[in-house]
């Protein structure tokens, strides 16, 4: 039986926003990449996330990357077309009493200090921003945020780095990665570096990744241009991403650039993809707490999607193991659409022996292993 | 908890309804319109069409309970099927749940066809019930199977002219349906009678509108053999190419369905998901009196009546009858072709013919278009794609209705067995 055997310098596995935007960069680089993804782009996690791009100030490792994340995704918007449907709506957080309120001066401060614009917003301004808000203590308004629509930005990369820098793209599912990429139907495909982009399913080619499906609820509604102004979450939903607990809820409401309004967030370690309606039901009541007028609000879809979880909520970004040519682009939680970006700028610097914007270390995936050992 | 929950208030709700209560059964009918009998007794003033009222009569003098104007909008298990009603959900509970939730009708999109003026055959009948005027004015009727006759029939009869009926099956295949129908003495006269009402309109098989043309609306109909076209004049186009059953409540429920989207069934009706059956249009389209026959069969079935063995020989000759409509009435391949690149596929959305057919897909057209993602949720749409491009159903999730998002956030839910 022959086999065909492929040779490039680096093979991507997935297309999802991750694999599109290492593909990307690297193929940017005028390197030979070949990007593997049995189905549509971003068909899988990122077409379950909200597209917002947004800067986030839990750890200055969380806050270095969605910076530059947020810097990169400002030089790619003008490559975007209409289906992107980017945004700059702002991300507007907000306090529902007096003890969430005390924390807005320190995260304003975080922010400023590392010039990223933030506004403290009173109760009246909140409600004059926002006037389907419940009555809010206050809020911080960061418009430096955006939105996007992650599936078609997915697309979009992985189809102008094909015609502009020579990707290659193949339909087929990555079965085994032992120094080259083995698909499914034998091919095999050897490259300079393998760059394991498969999101919550990374742990099939790599096992014993510290990663867990952690799922997530989202409901759309018909359209009301005007309902929301910015994307408004919760100051509490940091509380909800890092809670350890298996099940949390946080209010996330996100206008569309169509007038819908997108809602979130649920989370629990699940990999399954039902709907569960109790899941459901108290996020839609949180939300409610938020948007009393979003009762009445017609709803027309819900589903289901899967992050890939990490311990320390950092995607894990760099080689397998110290020296290994196997690199992951994984484990990106809730922030995948928007640190796709810089995910897929420090893989590209890293295979061309470039050094980044940012300090790559708290990203690498053996930071676990070391733990593990010491 | 009643013993058994109908979805659909049309002739198999209706007909289940009754053999159900009138076996001593405890029943809801749950249904979307505001008076009983769905889809086919639809009567043209308003008021409930006669064949709906002596079988709703019968059903309520049984017993059973109608709460018209309700939607299912979920069912996470056969005993909590929710509905909203008014815009607030409730609950129902029930051992057997019986779904009627009938069919739609399937239209394929064609250069012209969202003009002011072009109408579903279905949705010209409900117009012209509701007050559409079609006097003096000149109607096409095209697509397929025996409704083209029927809504000829009702437009003649609103004093509207029929200029044209165009049916998209061959000569050959009309001709033996019309053999099929002499098998079958009280459908032959349905059948001819329509024939006669209409006897001004030329009927001609083997020819389908392949454009509609006008600037504000519809002014001619292209209609092809698929040699020679020809345009005929009109001021309302009506086209329909059949029924597609209803099946998104009865996938919730992980029934599963059939390659021409009915709901299988076994000869009780009862579908693999133990507890749940399923009757007329939604098991397999088949008209009035496979419903009618069906909708019986359940509800003995549910009873464990000794009358079932006769009701089933009734439900095999009707359905013997439904399976040569669906012969005769195939569609045929060239209908794949209608749409141009910049037809408009997705009303809700605005996606157009040029940027679906490169798709692999229905989610993937759906993730990247938006089709199929608007208020109808891809239930006009979805049904054409899958004729035309081959496209599979996408798993079925709540709500199946547009409801307001505290019908969301109602229930105090335990969890379903197999949840963590």
């Amino acid at each position: 039986m022959v086999r065909t055997v492929r040779s490039c310098d680096v093979v991507v596995v997935g297309g999802g926003i991750v694999g599109a935007m290492v593909a990307w960069f690297a193929a940017r680089e005028g390197l030979r990449v070949v990007l593997v993804e049995p189905n549509a782009p971003g068909a899988g996690a990122t077409a379950t996330g909200m597209g917002h791009l947004v800067v986030m100030d839990d750890s200055d490792a969380q806050f270095a990357l969605t910076q530059l994340s947020l810097d990169l995704w400002s030089e790619l918007l003008p490559e975007l077309d209409a289906g992107c449907e980017w945004t700059s709506s702002g991300t507007l957080w907000v306090a529902r009493d007096d003890e969430e309120m005390g924390l807005v001066p320190a995260k304003a401060t975080f922010y400023r200090e590392r010039g990223v614009k933030a506004d403290v917003l009173s109760a009246r301004e909140v409600a004059d921003a926002e006037p389907n808000l419940a009555p809010m203590a206050g809020g911080l308004r960061v418009p430096g945020d955006r939105v996007v629509y992650p599936t078609n930005v997915a697309a979009r990369l992985i189809g102008l780095a094909q015609s502009r820098y020579g990707l290659q793209r193949l339909d087929g599912r990555v079965v085994a990665l032992d120094g080259t990429a083995t698909l499914e139907d034998g091919s095999r495909i050897e490259a300079g570096w393998i760059v394991n982009a498969a999101g919550a399913n990374a742990n099939d080619l790599s096992p014993g990744l510290p990663i867990k499906p952690r799922k997530g609820h989202l409901v759309i509604t018909d359209r009301y241009p005007e309902f929301l102004r910015h994307q408004v979450v919760e100051l509490g939903y940091l509380k909800s991403a890092h809670a350890m607990e298996q099940e949390s809820v946080a209010f996330n409401a996100q206008p569309r650039a169509t007038g819908q309004i997108l809602l979130g967030s649920s989370r629990q370690f699940a990999g399954d993809r039902a709907i569960d309606r109790a899941m459901l039901a108290r996020m839609v009541r949180r939300a409610l707490e938020y948007l009393p007028g979003f009762a009445r609000l017609s709803c027309l879809r819900t589903w289901v999607g899967l992050r890939a979880a990490t311990p320390d909520k950092l995607p894990m970004i760099g080689p397998a193991a110290p020296g290994s040519r196997v690199l992951l682009a994984t484990g990106h939680e809730g922030l995948g659409i928007t640190t796709s970006t810089a995910t897929g700028r420090l893989i590209a610097d890293l295979i061309v022996g470039r050094a980044s914007p940012i300090d790559p270390a708290p990203y690498l995936p053996h930071r676990f292993a070391e733990v593990a050992h010491g | 908890m009643v013993d058994a929950l109908v979805v659909g208030a049309g002739p198999g709700g209706l007909a289940a309804a009754v053999a159900l209560a009138e076996c001593g059964l405890s029943v809801v009918v749950v249904d979307e319109n505001p008076a009983p009998g769905g889809q086919i007794w639809r009567s043209s003033d308003g008021s409930v069409h006669h064949d709906a009222r002596a079988w709703s009569g019968r059903a309520r003098a049984a017993g059973v309970e109608f709460r018209q104007g309700c939607a299912v909008f979920d069912a996470p298990a056969v005993g909590d099927v929710r509905v909203v009603e008014g815009g607030s959900a409730s609950r129902v509970r029930s051992r057997n749940v019986v779904l009627a939730t009938g069919a739609r009708e399937l239209h394929l999109p064609f250069p012209g066809w969202t003009l002011p003026g072009v109408v579903g055959l279905g949705g010209l009948q409900a117009l012209t019930k509701q007050g559409f005027p079609v006097r003096d004015r000149r109607v096409i009727v095209a697509g397929t199977g025996p409704l083209l006759l029927a809504v000829a029939a009702h437009v003649s009869a609103q004093g509207g002219r029929v200029v044209g009926v165009f049916e998209q099956a061959s000569w050959h295949r009309v001709a033996s349906f019309g053999l099929a129908l002499a098998a079958c003495p009280d459908k032959a006269f349905q059948g001819s009678a329509l024939r006669l009402e209409c006897a001004d309109a030329p009927y001609r098989a083997g020819r389908w509108v392949v454009e509609a043309e006008g600037r504000e609306r519809v002014e001619r109909a292209i209609v092809t053999d698929g040699r020679r076209t020809e345009s005929f004049p009109c001021d309302v186009l009506a086209v329909g190419y059949g029924l597609v059953p209803n099946g998104e409540l009865a996938r919730l429920l992980g029934c599963g369905l059939a390659a021409d989207g009915s709901v299988p069934t076994d000869a009780r009706c009862e579908t693999v998901v133990p507890g749940v059956f399923a009757v007329g249009e939604c098991a397999g389209v088949g008209g009035v009196d496979v419903a009618l026959a069906e909708g019986t069969v359940a509800g003995l079935a549910i009873a464990g009546s000794p009358k079932l063995a006769s009701a089933q020989r009734s439900r095999r000759k009707e359905r013997g009858f439904a399976r040569r409509l669906e012969v005769a009435f195939a569609l045929r391949p060239e209908l794949k072709k209608l749409p141009e690149a910049e037809t408009i596929v997705c009303r809700c959305e605005d996606v157009r013919w040029r940027d679906l057919h490169v798709r692999s897909d229905w989610r993937e057209a759906k993730l990247a278009t938006r089709c199929g993602m608007g208020p109808c949720q891809g239930r006009v749409c979805g049904a054409a794609l899958r004729f035309l491009a081959g496209y599979g159903p996408e798993d079925a999730r709540p709500p199946l209705v547009p409801v307001p998002a505290r019908c969301l956030a109602a229930f105090d839910t335990e969890r379903a067995e197999g949840q963590e």
